[in-house]
């Protein structure tokens, strides 16, 4: 069982705790009605199934409740950092050294 | 006492028999052995047939790999379990054991007819032979496969023992309690850390056990052993036998499954079975040793064939001789050191016959010396004998050509083919082994937890070199820990530390063809399966073991795996790491679904959620039924009646005076703050800015992609406060998607969100005179038509109580829901139920509601919508605020497939015979008469029979409904097809006057 860090909490919980909530840094569009029908395909459907470094949504639905943001890897499946809703996708390379973004298929 | 127990020897207790059964007869054993010990201790080696050729086994290990020696293991009625190992299960009084996969007894089984027609049963025979034809699969083969393979039944009966479970967080776990594991142990309580030991068997100790010569420290063995369990006991450390690490998960996550209370003869009271622990360790050691390996050859299965290790497992822990003349066959100096205990306890040893050419000069002088004849450079050609082994023929080897054989009379042939570190948890957590090409055996390499390794898994040998490892691996966790390590390691005398080689399948001069040499046991797959497979194009070891089913027995490939990975290279030409290593998983050895469950069961599976009003329902007769995870009253039979004529009943009482309905099961969210309005604006698509407070509004709820997710009513209390309500069912991820788009993509706004489902007791009061029972009951307001118009909202006092009312309707009547709090839920019942009285107050149950709805034509989310279903479809396009600039759903709503026409919409069906009711889900057609498989247009979602309009009624989604008024479509049943004609959803009270009374 993985062992989650709440970024709110500050304390560092089991999964059981936590729900998965999708993928991270989604944004809903400031004004929907303006969307063309592919930019809202876009932001409705198209997700990016990576590889490796993935950046994802958990809430701490059996504790504090707050949304926050997680990179874990999706070979390893080894969370390598969580940061609070809103912040910026941390450099997990200069955090790490494992290299973010490679999409399914790419080595 | 019988002839094989050697009196004073071994750690069973000598004074204290123990009396148990197998196969109906009564044997004694002594406290602290085995059932296999015992067994072996009256003589009998035979315990089981075989899964697929019903041969005759018996026991080949001393342990947890055992793969032969399963057993059907009873203490009372339902306390049974199949498959239990004879090697790891203790002998207690009040034991029944039983022998599996037998036909009519263990000595003469009929299904052993399958060994002699073996060449029919090769690898892929499944799949080969029971291909066609088709029909057969399930008349035929698959009742021959189930009956003729096989081991243990599982039981029938309910299991009545309690199971345990417990969470412990610590600093170091340590699995293994050989001598390793103990170093590791003490150099972590030695500097001060939180310490939990783990073994699987009945005692700490591990082969040294099996070793009563070796000294450490100065002292026996055994002595040392014993102090080394006291001072772990002085320093806290939980030392847990009879406890099996079962897998390794994420972040040093160990489960552990405790056998707690099977090797008693009485279970204390409340005492549970067995215990599973969660053990979350900042430092993991794994001592867990090495497994001896069988060598492959014709005959290595028949009863008496065993591993050497585990012959001097039963001599020296147990005091059993396995036989009286023994001929040891290996690959590995170990073998040559159990030979020699065997020799100096009496049993005669007529020759070791060993396949390398060159062996050290001491083992062979000693053998010499104790009478041993001692045969280099030789192999195995085949055993015989029917229920037990008789004599072994070996053969010399040179050069690769295989001699002549000659026979040698035997009753047990020990062998061993080296041994395999036992790497299982380690693979749990993915890392990654490397082959050794020197020692032939896959170590560990990369690691992904924090975990070190020690002793014989790591590949070393002798227990001079497992102390001095357990220290090192104990010194590594503990600095780990922030902690400074003093132990070391103490020294060792008459350490017997050797060497081996690996091989395949033994070389034969007999037909390799006709070979009946096993690599797993428990699944009956022989070497020439394996090069069959190979034969037949299987290259990866993956397929090689999907293709014949070695290592997928329940010992997992214990012993076949390092055998059957030998073969397959050998047979590829290839080196074993180029063919690859199958992957260990959880868990280590077969786990109770007891453990696993252990308090889930039962009650305890899921919650049932009551309501307040619960009791009552309850005591007043009502029948329930399950939604999501509440118990909601169904109906309320009086006298005999059936389901329908209470229904009807209820039904018509509501119509005609009034009906009481307990509703507490609606989820409830407050929305409260500066910004409630503008935040129910973005969610809900209706408009909210001018809902006055005290007025209500059915609300519609869409997801980004504009279908309908939930709906309610939703009360506006003040400017800031808005009580909504939301389905039963849908409660939690209404809440759930609120808090996502107030913390994520609105944090601007000024709202706070609080679930208050469980704060009320809900109660709606509908009929004609439903204001005549509810007014008298009311303080502090008018509930007058002019005062309180339908829509409308208000706190006020409710038979005394604080209470939120509602004027609704979910029935198409005169509607009131009053909200008290929760703990007065049955008081306001009982209130309304004395007030009602000179109305004839009916209780009714969910299906009443149900049914006054859909003749209403109101959808309830989740049964006439799907999830595929929007707004437009269902007939609701007037709950759009389409002059808001936004709200979740509205962009979603013009994609081009939500537009097109041809959608599925919601219509009313009536059957052209009033009697007949639709089935939920049926499918619908235009027409009746066109060839298979028909166009289906759409379903029926809802259908009552409607005591108020004496007919039935249904709703359904069909293909451009709304503009197929009145036609008749059809619905095709297995014994008829059924006509019905397309109409509007309101079938009562279409003007909608009886709401507003």
């Amino acid at each position: 069982m993985l062992l989650i860090h709440c970024p709110y909490c500050g304390e560092t919980l089991p999964e059981t705790e936590f729900a998965y909530a999708g993928e991270a840094h989604i944004a809903r569009p400031e004004n929907p009605s303006e969307q063309t029908d592919a930019e809202w395909v876009e932001y409705l459907f198209m997700r990016s199934n990576v590889k490796g470094v993935h950046f994802e949504r958990w809430r701490h639905i059996h504790g504090c409740g707050r949304f926050f943001n997680a990179a874990r890897h999706t070979v390893t499946d080894k969370f390598l950092t969580t940061y609070k809703a809103g912040e910026p996708r941390p450099d997990i390379e200069a955090l790490t050294g494992i290299k973010a973004g490679v999409k399914e298929g790419e080595k | 006492m019988s002839t094989y127990r050697i009196q004073g020897r071994g750690r069973v207790n000598h004074s204290e028999p123990v009396y148990f059964t197998f196969d109906g007869k009564t044997y004694t054993g002594l406290r602290g052995d085995t059932v296999a010990s015992a067994l072996l201790a009256n003589g009998v080696h035979l315990m089981g047939r075989s899964f697929k050729y019903h041969r005759p086994r018996g026991a080949v290990s001393a342990g947890s790999d055992e793969p032969n020696a399963l057993l059907g293991t009873r203490r009372g009625k339902g306390q049974f379990e199949p498959n239990t190992r004879a090697t790891l299960q203790e002998v207690r009084g009040n034991l029944e054991t039983t022998s599996q996969n037998k036909l009519p007894s263990l000595k003469f089984d009929i299904g052993a007819i399958n060994d002699a027609s073996y060449m029919m049963f090769s690898a892929g025979f499944y799949y080969k032979t029971f291909m066609w034809p088709k029909s057969f699969w399930d008349k035929v083969y698959e009742p021959f496969i189930r009956a003729a393979a096989g081991l243990g039944v599982a039981p029938s009966e309910e299991d009545p023992d309690d199971y345990a479970a417990r969470y412990v967080h610590i600093d170091l776990l340590v699995v293994g309690g050989g001598v390793a594991g103990i170093m590791a142990a003490l150099t972590g309580a030695r500097a001060g850390a939180k310490v939990v030991l783990v073994d699987e068997t009945a005692e700490m100790g591990g082969a040294l056990l099996s070793e009563p010569a070796v000294t450490i420290g100065g002292m026996a063995g055994w002595d040392w052993l014993a102090a080394a369990l006291e001072e772990l006991e002085s320093l806290g450390v939980q030392v847990m036998t009879r406890t099996t690490a079962i897998g390794y998960y994420h972040e040093n996550m160990v489960g552990l499954v405790q056998r707690v209370s099977d090797h008693l003869d009485h279970v204390p009271e409340g005492a549970p079975r067995e215990r599973l622990w969660r053990v979350r360790a900042k430092q993991v050691v794994l001592a867990q040793g090495a497994l001896e390996k069988p060598l492959v050859f014709d005959g290595n299965d028949r009863p008496g064939v065993m591993l050497a290790s585990a012959a001097q497992t039963y001599l020296n822990r147990y005091g059993v001789k396995v036989g009286s003349r023994a001929v040891v066959v290996t690959t590995h100096d170990s073998a040559w050191y159990a030979a020699f205990d065997l020799a100096e306890a009496g049993i005669s040893v007529a020759a070791i016959a060993d396949i390398r050419p060159k062996i050290d000069a001491e083992l062979v002088s000693k053998a010499r010396a104790l009478g041993i004849e001692v045969l280099p450079s030789h192999t195995v050609i085949t055993t015989r004998g029917r229920l037990r082994v008789k004599s072994v023929s070996v053969a010399p080897v040179s050069n690769g050509a295989v001699g002549t054989s000659r026979v040698i009379p035997c009753d047990v042939v020990l062998m061993s083919g080296g041994w395999t570190p036992s790497l299982h948890l380690f693979s749990h957590t993915q890392g990654k082994l490397k082959w050794d090409a020197e020692a032939q055996v896959y170590l560990p390499d990369v690691k992904t937890e924090e975990v070190e390794i020690a002793g014989a898994g790591r590949g070393l040998w002798g227990y001079g070199a497992a102390l001095e490892d357990g220290v090192v691996a104990g010194r590594t966790a503990v600095k780990a820990l922030g902690l400074r390590a003093t132990a070391r390691a103490p020294g060792v005398g008459v350490d017997r530390p050797g060497t081996g080689i690996m091989v395949k399948d033994l070389p034969t001069n007999g037909d390799p063809g006709k070979a009946r040499a096993f690599v797993d046991f428990q699944n009956d797959v022989t070497a020439k399966d394996i090069r069959l497979a190979v034969r037949e194009g299987m290259r990866s070891i993956e397929h090689v073991k999907r293709y014949t089913t070695n290592g997928m027995a329940t010992d997992q490939g214990k012993m076949s795996n390092m055998n059957g990975l030998m073969i397959a290279s050998d047979a590829l030409g290839k080196a074993p790491p180029q063919v690859g290593l199958t992957t260990f998983r959880p868990p280590y050895t077969p786990t109770t679904f007891g453990a696993l469950a252990n308090y889930v069961r039962g009650h305890q599976f899921e919650v049932t959620r009551k309501t307040a009003i619960d009791s009552w329902a309850e005591e007043n007769g009502a029948v329930f039924e399950p939604v999501s995870q509440w118990r909601r009253a169904w109906y309320f039979p009086k006298d005999g009646e059936d389901m329908a004529a209470a229904v009807a009943r209820e039904c018509a009482a509501t119509r005609k005076s009034v009906g009481i309905f307990d509703a507490s099961t609606l989820g409830k969210i407050e929305v409260v703050g500066p910004d409630a309005v503008e935040f129910m604006n973005r969610t809900y698509t209706n408009p909210w800015t001018k809902l006055a407070p005290g007025r209500t509004r059915y609300g519609l709820l869409l997801g980004e992609d504009g279908y309908i997710r939930d709906d309610g009513v939703i009360g506006r209390l003040s400017q800031d406060r808005f009580h909504v309500t939301t389905t039963t069912g849908g409660a939690a991820r209404v809440l759930n998607m609120m808090e996502d788009y107030l913390q994520t993509e609105w944090p601007d706004l000024k709202v706070w969100l609080t679930s208050t489902t469980e704060q009320w007791a809900t109660v709606a009061v509908n009929g004609p005179n439903a204001r005549k029972v509810l007014e008298p009951l009311v303080e502090g307001l008018d509930i007058s038509n002019e005062a309180f118009p339908h829509m409308s909202i208000a706190e006020c006092t409710v038979a005394g109580l604080p209470a939120r009312l509602f004027r609704l309707s979910f029935t198409g009547e005169l509607g009131f829901e009053i909200n008290v709090p929760a703990s007065k839920g049955r008081v306001l019942w009982e209130a309304l139920m004395k007030s009602g009285a000179e109305y004839d107050i009916c209780p009714y149950g969910t299906e009443t509601m149900h049914v006054l709805r859909a003749e209403k034509g109101y959808i309830i989310v989740g049964q006439d919508t799907d999830g595929t279903v929007t707004p437009g479809d269902a007939g609701l396009d007037w709950a759009l605020g389409k002059k808001k600039p936004d709200f979740i759903g509205m962009r979603g709503l013009k994609r081009p497939d939500l537009v097109a026409s041809g959608r599925r919409q919601l219509v009313g069906l009536l059957t052209s015979d009033p009697k007949v009711k639709l089935e939920e889900g049926a499918q619908i057609v235009l027409d009746p008469n066109q060839p298979k498989p028909m166009k289906m247009v759409g379903w029926v979602t809802s259908s009552y029979y409607s005591a108020t309009l004496g007919r039935t009624i249904a709703m359904a989604l069909i293909e451009g409904g709304f503009d197929k008024m009145n036609d008749t479509v059809y619905i095709p049943m297995p014994d008829k097809t059924i006509t019905a004609k397309i109409t509007g959803t309101v079938f009562y009270d279409p003007e909608g006057e009886k709401v507003k009374l």
